[in-house]
């Protein structure tokens, strides 16, 4: 496995974990350190739960970044699902639609270095995240 | 006009008149893929089964390979394809072992020049295409089985709730945790503590390698689980990694004792339950 960008398609509970290891693989590559390992993976977990849990099932692009001198890992999320309708109220820890902890998207956020959330109801959501060697 | 009745005739009257030396070529070409891995007297039997179920199907006329008349073939490809799948033969394997009778086919034909050759040899050859990818799609579905069951036995083995002491349990964790395993783990781990009256459980994350909030929300239901049952319940092998990505996804583990080893756990539990640790004094 070399190449530097990887589509996996999210539809079941096993594509989480498939998820998971890919990113854990580009992680590895990107010489990120074995705690920024375990937060953009844990943060990645969090994302793809998400897309399938409230986006119905969706898509992910992990890709391998290179910058100068630094590596990093961007991953993003894209579902057709229902959008988020507030953002604000969707950060907020511990507020949560379904019946998790209403950690996951706000958690993702504080353990990476880049997050974007792009959101549009009834068109769908895509969230991108980025973490980079230190 | 029955041009096409006549000729379907055809192509059934060569393969039955041809049997003995088709079969024997056909067995001769898919042993040579095979390289040895099923013996010359399998293979016989198993073409040979296959062969006169492919030559009743032609027999009837109809080249469609969903027509009743392949019934008897589709079943046996489907149980040959099974029993490779479950011997460890790859599907491109298995595959060429029905095409191998096309070329047993071609030979005959570029040897004898049956008349009106060409459409025959069309229709035949799109048939054995179909049954071969009729075998891919049976192997693909008997993989499937086998990693179903072996994903089951998973869920059972890794598993195990070890007594560590008297009144003492542990459940080490290995890999992913999503809800069914929690469920086992939840289940085995409840049980123990009834069948062995113990007042400890230690919950050891060593071999989880990531805790994310599903994660923290299903041991944070086992634990209450636990509490719920009079027994006191540790989480232990919180490693620094993981320490630092639970702290900053901002998961509480609220009144719930966690350690970072099991040692540690087992020393607090014993502890608890009233076991003093003493040097042992040295006599002379």
């Amino acid at each position: 496995m070399t190449a530097a960008r990887e589509d996996i398609p999210i539809a079941a509970d096993e594509d989480v974990v498939r998820v998971r290891q890919i990113v854990r693989s580009f992680a590895q590559r990107a010489k990120l350190s074995l705690v920024d390992q375990t937060k953009l993976v844990t943060a990645t977990s969090e994302l793809a739960r998400n897309t399938l849990t409230y986006g119905g099932g969706g898509a992910a692009v992990v890709e391998l970044l290179g910058e100068g001198r630094r590596q990093g890992v961007r991953a993003s999320f894209q579902d057709s699902g229902p959008g988020i309708p507030d953002t604000a109220l969707a950060l907020t820890d511990g507020w949560t639609s379904g019946r998790g902890m209403g950690l996951g998207l706000s958690g993702a956020r504080r353990l990476v270095d880049e997050f974007d959330l792009d959101t549009e109801v009834g068109r769908g959501t895509t969230v991108t995240v980025v973490k980079w060697s230190r | 006009m029955t041009i096409d009745t006549g000729r379907s005739d055809n192509l059934a009257d060569l393969l039955r008149t041809n049997t003995a030396a088709l079969t024997a070529r056909w067995v001769e070409v898919a042993a040579a893929t095979l390289r040895g891995r099923l013996t010359t007297a399998e293979l016989e039997r198993e073409l040979a089964e296959l062969y006169n179920a492919l030559l009743a199907g032609v027999d009837s006329g109809s080249r469609d390979v969903a027509a009743e008349p392949y019934a008897e073939l589709r079943a046996l490809l489907t149980d040959m394809s099974r029993r490779r799948a479950r011997t460890g033969f790859s599907p491109s394997e298995t595959a060429v072992t029905v095409y191998a009778l096309k070329q047993a086919v071609f030979e005959l034909i570029d040897n004898d020049a049956v008349e009106g050759g060409l459409r025959e040899v069309v229709a035949f050859s799109r048939l054995l295409d179909a049954f071969g990818l009729q075998t891919f799609e049976s192997y693909a579905k008997a993989r499937e089985e086998v990693i179903d069951e072996q994903a089951e036995q998973l869920l059972e083995l890794t598993t195990p709730v070890v007594k560590l002491w008297d009144g003492v349990l542990a459940v080490p964790l290995v890999g992913t945790l999503d809800s069914a395993r929690t469920q086992v783990v939840m289940e085995k781990l409840l049980e123990a503590l009834v069948t062995t009256g113990a007042a400890h459980a230690i919950i050891d994350i060593t071999g989880v390698l990531a805790v994310d909030t599903q994660v923290a929300q299903h041991l944070l239901k086992t634990v209450m689980a636990a509490r719920l049952m009079g027994a006191e319940c540790t989480i232990s092998g919180i490693r620094p990694h993981i320490a630092q990505t639970i702290v900053a996804l901002g998961i509480e583990f609220g009144d719930i004792t966690t350690k970072s080893s099991l040692a540690d756990a087992l020393r607090h539990a014993l502890r608890r339950s009233g076991v003093e640790f003493t040097a042992a004094e040295r006599r002379r």
